[in-house]
């Protein structure tokens, strides 16, 4: 029996899943950068004795702690429809998946659950060092957890490390190392996380540019803002080097994906970087994505071609010839498990020697036409943009307040403090574009390469997948305006009134 | 040291005031993901099924419709 699978079918899912990430996703990033920046305030507390700084850590840990809070097991929603919406994908990876998800539900989450406790409850009630290492164990905690997801999201962007074993239908490991430490997992923890400390200080600089505009917590608002600066440089510094190895990395192991940032439909050896319209900076995609002044990138065109120099020096298949190399897989398979139930050992052996040839090419024998291997262009292009653009704004802006506050000149420009606190939803508006870059830059693939999206899908019924879409929807956005009341409350409270009370 | 511990936590938890709200959307949260989602609307697709059942059934997905005509190939290399 072969199950069909409704196109309608696999876009409520893909939308149900990307509501769930997009979801999850705007209470992360915000955990993992004011954590850092509490845990630096908390040292700086520690080595002044000073209550003022103890006030000003209380603040912020308090909205941490509300964020924290609403977002905390909105990922276990992901979990869940791993197995319900990708239950075929599930299979296929449930090896790959297992071990680090695993690792980051024992270690990670009970080490910032355990540690999050003393974090909160333990002011006056353990010593100060004890509780500086407590919030620390916490960050840390949380840094960790966002590893392990991260490189199970990594092996999806560039599977490694594991056999496929067509008796069982899955992908074993086979270099745990492999799978944890790939390059691609590497440089998107480093970029995703130091994206996050991103959000983390610019939210602290628009809170604290907020009660510099209201004219209220002055010298809080100021030590808040030079800390959450000079932690905002540090990120910027990060993201940008991070983000130019991811750059390398996905024109080396995703090159559709890079092409699609860039709407490059022919490629060069000399390729420019295009800004916007006609605005580009010539030769600068060639210098990003490979680190030399001449190398060929290809565009989309290019890829489904092929026929160009590989940097191995290998001729670049054209996307017919992957297509016909993955049905050409899917017969091996095919032939391996009919063999496998007659018992014929020496046919299935075969079938699986040429199974293992072709698999580099595997989800190709289900893409029937070469343009589903185009993720969606304009999207990919314009997200790309708006990650990039207001990154730079991000940076411009604390290049700015540093000088401003050196100088002691901020309340001469009221308007850059305006422009800081804009630049709370536009962070998060960033943190998602980049999340979208990354995912739907993916498509069609489920796992690159190796498995569709179309056929990772669980075979329900579409109706139940959109009901469950519009379930999640209205309870995300009641949860959400639930944490934006109570975290606007809990700014304007400010930090002046009984925070000892208030804090826990 | 036992009774200690669960003084912090029970003197933590007396003490708190935006905490009881929090906690309250978290219970609310896990009993509408734990208990209703899961139990209405998340059931493991192939649940039920044995090992080897799933095999059969992903193998047959991930083939899909397009390889009704595949024709079996054989060819050492």
């Amino acid at each position: 029996m072969l199950l069909s699978i409704d196109a309608s079918l696999v876009d409520w899912s893909r939308a149900q899943f990307a509501l769930t990430a997009i979801y999850h996703w705007l209470f992360v990033p915000l955990t993992l950068g004011l954590g850092m920046i509490i845990g630096i305030l908390e040292i700086i507390y520690v080595l002044k004795g000073d209550e003022f700084w103890r006030r000003v850590v209380k603040f912020w840990m308090k909205l941490f702690g509300i964020n924290f809070a609403v977002g905390v097991a909105t990922g276990l929603i992901l979990e869940f429809e791993f197995g319900t919406n990708w239950s075929n994908y599930s299979w296929i990876v449930g090896d790959i998946f297992g071990a680090p998800l695993a690792i980051e539900g024992i270690v990670a989450f009970f080490m910032e659950a355990t540690f999050i406790s003393i974090m909160f409850f333990g002011w006056d009630k353990v010593s100060r060092s004890f509780h500086l290492a407590s919030t620390w164990l916490t960050v840390v905690g949380a840094t960790i957890s966002a590893w392990w997801i991260l490189v199970a999201n990594a092996w999806m962007q560039h599977p490694v490390g594991m056999e496929f074993n067509p008796e069982t239908v899955r992908n074993e490991m086979v270099s745990f190392a492999d799978v944890a430490f790939s390059p691609t997992a590497v440089v998107k923890f480093l970029h995703t996380v130091s994206s996050g400390w991103m959000t983390g200080a610019v939210f602290v600089v628009g809170v604290s540019c907020w009660f510099l505009l209201r004219k209220r917590e002055i010298k809080f608002a100021k030590a808040s803002l030079a800390v959450g600066t000079a932690f905002g440089l540090a990120a910027c510094f990060f993201v940008m080097v991070s983000g130019d190895s991811s750059g390398i990395n996905i024109a080396k192991q995703q090159p559709m994906k890079l092409a699609s940032f860039e709407g490059l439909y022919d490629g060069s050896e000399h390729a420019s970087l295009t800004i916007v319209g006609p605005i580009k900076i010539p030769n600068m995609l060639t210098f990003l994505a490979t680190h030399k002044h001449t190398a060929f990138v290809p565009g989309i065109n290019d890829l489904l071609n092929g026929g160009y120099k590989l940097p191995d020096g290998s001729k670049a298949l054209s996307a017919e010839q992957k297509m016909a190399r993955g049905r050409r897989a899917m017969a091996s398979f095919v032939a391996f498990r009919q063999a496998n139930k007659q018992g014929n050992m020496a046919r299935a052996a075969l079938a699986e020697r040429n199974l293992q040839y072709d698999m580099p090419y595997f989800g190709y024998g289900r893409i029937q036409q070469r343009a589903e291997l185009v993720p969606p262009v304009p999207l990919l292009f314009w997200s790309f943009r708006v990650m990039v653009g207001l990154g730079s704004l991000f940076v411009f802006l604390f290049l700015v307040l540093a000088y401003l506050q050196m100088k002691d000149k901020l309340k001469d420009y009221p308007a850059i403090l305006y422009i800081g606190v804009w630049c709370i939803p536009l962070v998060y508006i960033c943190s998602e574009a980049g999340w979208i870059c990354a995912e739907v830059g993916r498509q069609p693939w489920a796992i690159q390469d190796l498995l569709p999206v179309n056929a990772a899908v669980s075979a329900l019924q579409t109706s139940s997948v959109q009901l469950t879409f519009f379930i999640f929807l209205a309870v995300f956005t009641l949860l959400l305006i639930a944490e934006i009341r109570i975290m606007c409350r809990a700014v304007k409270k400010g930090p002046e009134i009984d925070v000892d009370a208030e804090i826990r | 040291m036992l009774r200690s511990v669960v003084s912090f936590y029970c003197d933590g938890f007396r003490r708190m005031t935006i905490g009881r709200i929090l906690w309250l959307i978290i219970l609310i949260k896990l009993f509408v993901i734990f208990i209703l989602l899961r139990i209405f609307f998340f059931k493991p697709a192939m649940s039920g099924l044995s090992p080897q059942e799933k095999q059969n059934r992903v193998a047959t997905t991930v083939l899909g419709v397009p390889n009704k005509n595949v024709k079996v190939n054989f060819k050492t290399k």
